[in-house]
């Protein structure tokens, strides 16, 4: 579903990325971790072409990011991308903010759009909130109508930028549970995400990331248990001590 | 002494009124099609100065520049006085029976208010955090598509204020038309003053007049950012 081979990224001189090589398969759940400026942002945003690749191959849905013709418009379409800060359309209200793209990009009616923005609110549980404007909710509100209104373009891959980095404690497990959810339902999904319960409960694979390279690669239990690299075992015995 | 005699009942009825009120509707009517065709020019020229192609963001530019730094005076003489004579007899022929003079009016006020309105508008696009463009884009909306219904909808809400100045601008710059004989309200009361040697008296209701409409105007557009825009707003 998603190849990376050989792909290399610069920030002016920053090596952000630095020789990726990577394959996610359909279906696949990879939760891909690592301390901040490791590049692991930029990994993900080079999916959905938010930051274009330098070098290398990049293969998403069977279209090549690396190539000029590619409509990258038409692959973003099949990609749901969530971000750390939600990013709401705040003049809309909820129900509009999932409408509108598969009003204007997929040509839905206006009924079908709803009837499907509907069902997506309820599996997030916000069905009440379907009027309300994104400023009248919370953190974990306004990334569970983030959550759905990627939903509603039925994509194929959905990416997730440290989705609940900014959110207060007591609302990360409401938007964890919708996510898990969604990986049980078979979604291929890509979680930038230090929350590493997530990782073990749900994810198949762990990418960890340092200096724009990925250092390990390793399914769930093998990764927590006996991480090879040494960069690794320091920033699991950072983000697992008994502090947190 | 004070020798000068008052006669307010000039403009208040009678013929001198009927002058007064037929300016102040011409005045509505260049207002009016002027403020829609400069906001809509403002809009356009707004998204060209900010488009990735270079010669389109140039050609902004020089607009831009080029409009808001000559007098509006000597661009309505341009238009009126200049524009028709590089145009071939037929469409010559077909301007003079139309009415040229509220027509040249109209450019002139559009183009010169749509240079102000269109930085107005710039400034407000770019106070949108840019993350709203990355999540419009991410949907798959094309740069342009992510304008028209993201951008550009919470841009303009934050451009309300400044686009009332550049209204009131508008309108009250209307009165430069009156140069060319378009017969609105500044260039009847002039009429009236011609007639009756009662400037004071015309003049005055001239000046109520333009107060009434800005304040209209003002009222009109607070009105909808109140009632539509603010509950909307925010972040």
């Amino acid at each position: 579903m998603i190849r990376f081979e050989g792909v290399h990224k610069w920030f002016g001189k920053l090596h952000v990325l630095n020789n990726i090589n990577l394959h996610v398969r359909a279906g696949e759940v990879v939760v891909v971790c690592g301390p901040s400026g490791s590049g692991k942002s930029t990994l993900i945003r080079t999916i959905n072409d938010l930051e274009p690749i330098n070098e290398g191959k990049l293969i998403v849905d069977g279209m090549d990011l690396s190539e000029k013709k590619t409509d990258i418009n038409k692959l973003r379409a099949e990609i749901g991308f969530v971000f750390q800060q939600f990013n709401l359309y705040p003049h809309l209200s909820v129900l509009k903010n999932i409408t509108l793209a598969p009003m204007k990009i997929r040509n839905k009616t206006r009924k079908e759009a709803e009837e499907k923005a509907l069902a997506l609110l309820e599996r997030v549980g916000l069905s009440e909130k379907r009027d309300a404007y994104p400023t009248q909710l919370s953190g974990g509100q306004q990334q569970r109508v983030a959550i759905a209104r990627g939903l509603a373009m039925d994509p194929k891959i959905m990416l997730f930028d440290e989705p609940t980095s900014a959110l207060d404690p007591e609302m990360i497990g409401e938007v964890l549970q919708v996510m898990k959810d969604l990986a049980l339902s078979g979604m291929t999904m890509i979680v930038v995400s230090h929350e590493m319960g997530f990782a073990r409960e749900v994810s198949h694979r762990i990418i960890f990331m340092d200096f724009g390279t990925i250092l390990e690669e390793a399914p769930p239990e093998e990764f927590f248990k006996n991480p090879k690299h040494d960069r690794a075992k320091q920033f699991l015995k950072q983000i697992l001590s008994p502090m947190h | 002494m004070l020798t000068y005699k008052f006669d307010w009942a000039i403009v208040t009825s009678g013929k001198y009124f009927d002058w007064i009120v037929s300016g102040f509707y011409v005045t509505i009517k260049l207002s009016m099609v002027s403020i829609a065709l400069s906001f809509l020019l403002g809009l356009i020229i707004a998204i060209m100065r900010m488009s990735h192609l270079r010669p389109v963001r140039w050609f902004a530019h020089g607009y831009l520049e080029f409009f808001r730094n000559t007098p509006l005076l000597v661009q309505i003489f341009f238009w009126y006085f200049g524009s028709y004579k590089v145009l071939p007899a037929v469409a010559n022929d077909w301007l003079v029976k139309q009415d040229f003079e509220f027509a040249a009016a109209v450019i002139a006020l559009t183009i010169y208010t749509s240079a102000f309105i269109a930085e107005d508008i710039r400034s407000g696009v770019r106070s949108i955090p840019k993350e709203q463009m990355e999540a419009a884009r991410s949907s798959g909306f094309s740069y342009i598509r992510s304008m028209q219904y993201i951008i550009l909808p919470q841009a303009v809400r934050l451009t309300i204020p400044p686009l009332i100045n550049q209204f009131l601008n508008l309108m009250k710059n209307s009165s430069l038309a009156m140069t060319i004989g378009v017969a609105e309200l500044m260039y009847q009361a002039r009429q009236v003053e011609s007639y009756t040697f009662k400037g004071f008296e015309a003049f005055s209701a001239a000046t109520l007049v333009y107060l009434a409409l800005s304040f209209t105007i003002t009222g009109l557009m607070t009105l909808y950012d109140k009632k539509v825009l603010q509950p909307l707003k925010g972040r």
